[in-house]
């Protein structure tokens, strides 16, 4: 016999909702950091520095905090990637740099980057240095569209280029997904915005927020105004499950979730199901889910239609949510909304299995899952008509060639509104940066 | 940004970090690395009379912390082993390419006034900058009186030096072995001879270990081991001490020092230079880690000075070298205060 629907707030006291968001790598102290430091063997052909996707030399900012060169070890690190203390917390480094560390041969435990790289960044921005300084003005003027880490990655380079910029961002406050999108308890104590006011320090990046373009912004007219645009507009609309009509009342989109608690003041006041289950097999299938846990959700399971391997969630990831008590199941698809007394009251899966050909098919067996509230977590997509150009598109996202120009002369796109494969924010702070080296050469032609 | 030029013992140098006459300065392809990466100079390795000498192998030794990470490494190999006439064209190359570089050559010759004048001939014709005179090495050219064997005796010391300051203006550095009683004696020597500097510390006569199975001592070659010079990490304090001595030495007060021994870093440097060196030699670090250490050095070094307000290395220098006392100079507890 199911239970009645149970979905509500403050299952929590405030007191145990804090504990439970606290920072989930604490940040190392300085004798923590020079013993990690020292474990580091200074590699000549470094293999972490191949797999940073901003090539960030990381044996040298490593060897800087062993002999107390702190601010001389962010550098290296804020010259390669801007965001280098947001990547330190959310980068899956068990599939980075860490992944390929040499000492996982010697001692099955890599050097830990990510918090020594946060060592750096942190101990910067608490001196409040800038860093960098802007080349000569240029004269030229670059939009860039979406204030996310490609969009703030790519105004801070054109910045220090010497070119001014000006920011449009949709939403209220700027960082993008860094702000709304991951979970927080990767990145507490407002971190984004004060790094969004690291990256604003260097001058010459004026910033509008609450514009979106495909409404308040067109693309033609700022193609007209500006000598250059950058378009790091992510992905704004997410997909949804085709099971038939979704129940009004208990189905989310994880996303839209994770943003209200992002911005939530009192995470007291935040709904949540007693029984949870979760669709997807990615990082924010893995954040919602813990999540809804944090917040006191009693059973929460994950629900991914292939296997382990096959999820875009790391290993790390997944043993995180497990050892977070979600129950994670594969090979099931999801096959019919229950109901009861016309609520939600679970939901009927399908067991999947590979055919010869490695396609996914229905084995026609099904289980059904009790659940109060269901988070749908299925990958985003772009939304449509934003654009008042003729944009080339590849696989529902914009076409860009190495660098990262559209078919349109004079536009650049980088991060997830782009066909590249790869969606991290490592991803989106390089695609910023190389287009920004690109437009520069671009504008001094 | 400070301003890290300095001169070294008469030589200027954009920054005061040199690679020691070593495995890593023995030949063009090495040095022009090293100046790709930084460095602000190179003491290239001691040059000799033909024919060159042959290395043993294994040659090298190292001691290692709770049998994880090196602190001291110990060698018995010897001064170059390539002809001399290679070595000078590849110095003269070094140096047409590299202008703004100090080059130092480092010398070891027996103990006549002919071979030195030879050898001083070559050497200003390739453009270098001075010489250094190799009077530390502990091992294979000290049993032939050269070395240490010269830099054990005082008297030698000062000889030599006349001899080459007689017979050359190039600015003379004198290196000092550490394998002696009192390191003053013979700085002062060196200083009576005429030097404009020392240098020090070269390394320690050591054995590193032994193996208990074949009772050779380590290096092995063929069961049969003997001593080398000891170097790295753990022979600071050692050479810090040395420079620190002759740094307040009535008698060899402002004799430009440039410091060696197990320097790896920029804090190293400036200790070294707060105790009195106008500059500072690296191998063993470099051996370690590779040249482009020394971007950390210039720029760590540039940082910390930034930080305290010192604008070039003079405004630091020596200070630490006027808080070295004699022991019966520190304040000592009362006895009442023993158990403190």
């Amino acid at each position: 016999m199911s239970q009645t629907p149970d979905i509500q707030s403050g299952r929590l006291s405030r007191q145990q909702l804090e504990q439970n968001f606290e920072d989930i790598h604490p940040p190392l102290d300085s004798g923590n950091a020079m013993l990690e430091a020292q474990r580091c063997y200074y590699c000549f052909d470094a293999p972490c520095v191949n797999a940073c996707p901003t090539a960030i030399d990381i044996p040298s900012f490593i060897r800087k905090i062993s002999t107390g060169n702190i601010r001389g070890s962010a550098k290296d690190i804020l010259s390669q990637n801007i965001m280098g203390g947001m990547c330190a917390r959310v980068c899956p480094t068990e599939v980075l740099c860490e992944g390929v560390c040499v000492r996982n041969t010697q001692e099955g435990q890599p050097v830990r980057i990510g918090e020594l790289q946060r060592y750096s960044t942190d101990w910067l921005m608490e001196k409040g240095d800038t860093l960098f300084q802007r080349a000569p003005a240029s004269g030229k003027k670059v939009a860039v569209v979406g204030g996310g880490p490609a969009g703030l990655s790519c105004a801070h380079r054109l910045a220090m280029l010497g070119h001014d910029v000006v920011v449009f961002e949709a939403r209220e406050k700027l960082s993008g997904l860094n702000e709304y999108g991951i979970a927080a308890y990767k990145t507490v104590d407002g971190f984004a915005q004060r790094e969004v006011d690291f990256i604003l320090s260097i001058g010459g990046i004026e910033t509008r927020c609450g514009v979106r373009l495909g409404k308040e912004l067109k693309l033609s007219e700022l193609k007209e105004e500006f000598d250059a645009v950058f378009l790091g507009i992510g992905l704004g609309d997410v997909n949804q499950l085709d099971i038939g009509e979704t129940p009004g009342e208990g189905v989310h989109s994880a996303v839209d979730y994770i943003e209200d608690l992002r911005q939530a003041q009192n995470l007291e006041n935040l709904p949540v199901g007693r029984r949870v289950v979760v669709i997807g097999g990615g990082s924010t299938a893995i954040d919602i889910a813990v999540q809804s846990k944090k917040l006191g959700a009693e059973d929460v399971t994950m629900v991914y239609r292939r296997g382990p391997e096959q999820m875009s969630a790391t290993d790390v990831e997944q043993e995180f949510a497990q050892v977070n008590d979600v129950r994670i199941r594969t090979w099931l698809q999801p096959d019919s909304w229950m109901m009861e007394n016309g609520r939600l009251s679970g939901i009927r899966f399908e067991y999947t299995e590979p055919d010869s050909s490695g396609k996914l098919t229905g084995k026609s067996e099904y289980l059904e899952i009790d659940a109060d509230c269901v988070f749908l977590a299925l990958g985003q997509k772009m939304m449509s008509d934003i654009f008042d150009l003729e944009m080339e598109m590849n696989s529902g996202k914009l076409a860009v060639d190495e660098q990262g120009a559209t078919s349109q002369s004079g536009i650049w796109a980088g991060g997830d509104c782009i066909r590249s494969g790869e969606d991290l924010t490592v991803h989106a702070v390089e695609q910023g940066k190389q287009a920004a080296i690109a437009m520069d050469q671009w504008l001094r032609n | 940004m400070a301003d890290l030029s300095c001169t070294i013992a008469g030589i200027p140098s954009p920054n005061p970090f040199w690679v020691a006459s070593a495995p890593p300065s023995d030949k063009y392809y090495n040095v022009d690395r090293a100046f790709r990466a930084g460095w602000g100079g190179v003491v290239w390795k001691t040059l000799g009379i033909d024919p060159p000498i042959v290395n043993v192998t294994s040659r090298y030794g190292s001691v290692n912390l709770n049998g994880q990470k090196m602190m001291g490494l110990n060698n018995n190999e010897l001064i170059t082993d390539r002809p001399l006439e290679v070595n000078l064209a590849e110095i003269k190359q070094i140096k047409e390419e590299w202008p703004d570089r100090a080059v130092v050559v480092s010398l070891m010759v027996p103990c006549n006034q002919n071979d030195w004048e030879y050898i001083l001939r070559k050497v200003e014709d390739t453009g270098a900058d001075g010489v250094e005179l190799n009077f530390g090495c502990p091992h294979g050219m000290s049993e032939r009186g050269m070395g240490a064997a010269v830099g054990q005796v005082p008297d030698y010391v000062e000889m030599v030096t006349r001899w080459v300051k007689e017979n050359s203006d190039l600015p003379c550095i004198v290196k000092l072995t550490p394998n002696i009683t009192d390191i003053r004696y013979p700085a002062r020597a060196a200083k009576a001879g005429g030097a404009d500097g020392v240098s020090l510390i070269n390394t320690i006569s050591s054995i590193v270990s032994v193996d208990l199975d074949s009772m050779s001592p380590e290096p092995s070659i063929e069961g049969k081991g003997t001593h080398g010079g000891y170097c790295g990490p753990a022979v600071k304090p050692i050479a810090l001490n040395m420079t620190s001595e002759i740094a307040r030495d009535p008698e060899t007060l402002g004799l430009p020092i440039s410091a060696i021994g197990g320097i790896s870093n920029w804090k190293d440097a400036a200790e070294f230079m707060s105790m009195g060196a106008e500059g500072v030699q690296v191998c063993t670090a470099i051996m370690h880690y590779g040249f482009r250490i020394v971007e950390d050095m210039i720029e760590g070094l540039n940082h910390w000075m930034d930080e305290k307000g010192y604008e070039k290395i003079e405004d630091f220098r020596g200070m630490a070298a006027k808080n070295v006392v004699d022991w019966q100079y520190l304040r000592r507890l009362a006895s009442g205060d023993q158990n403190e």
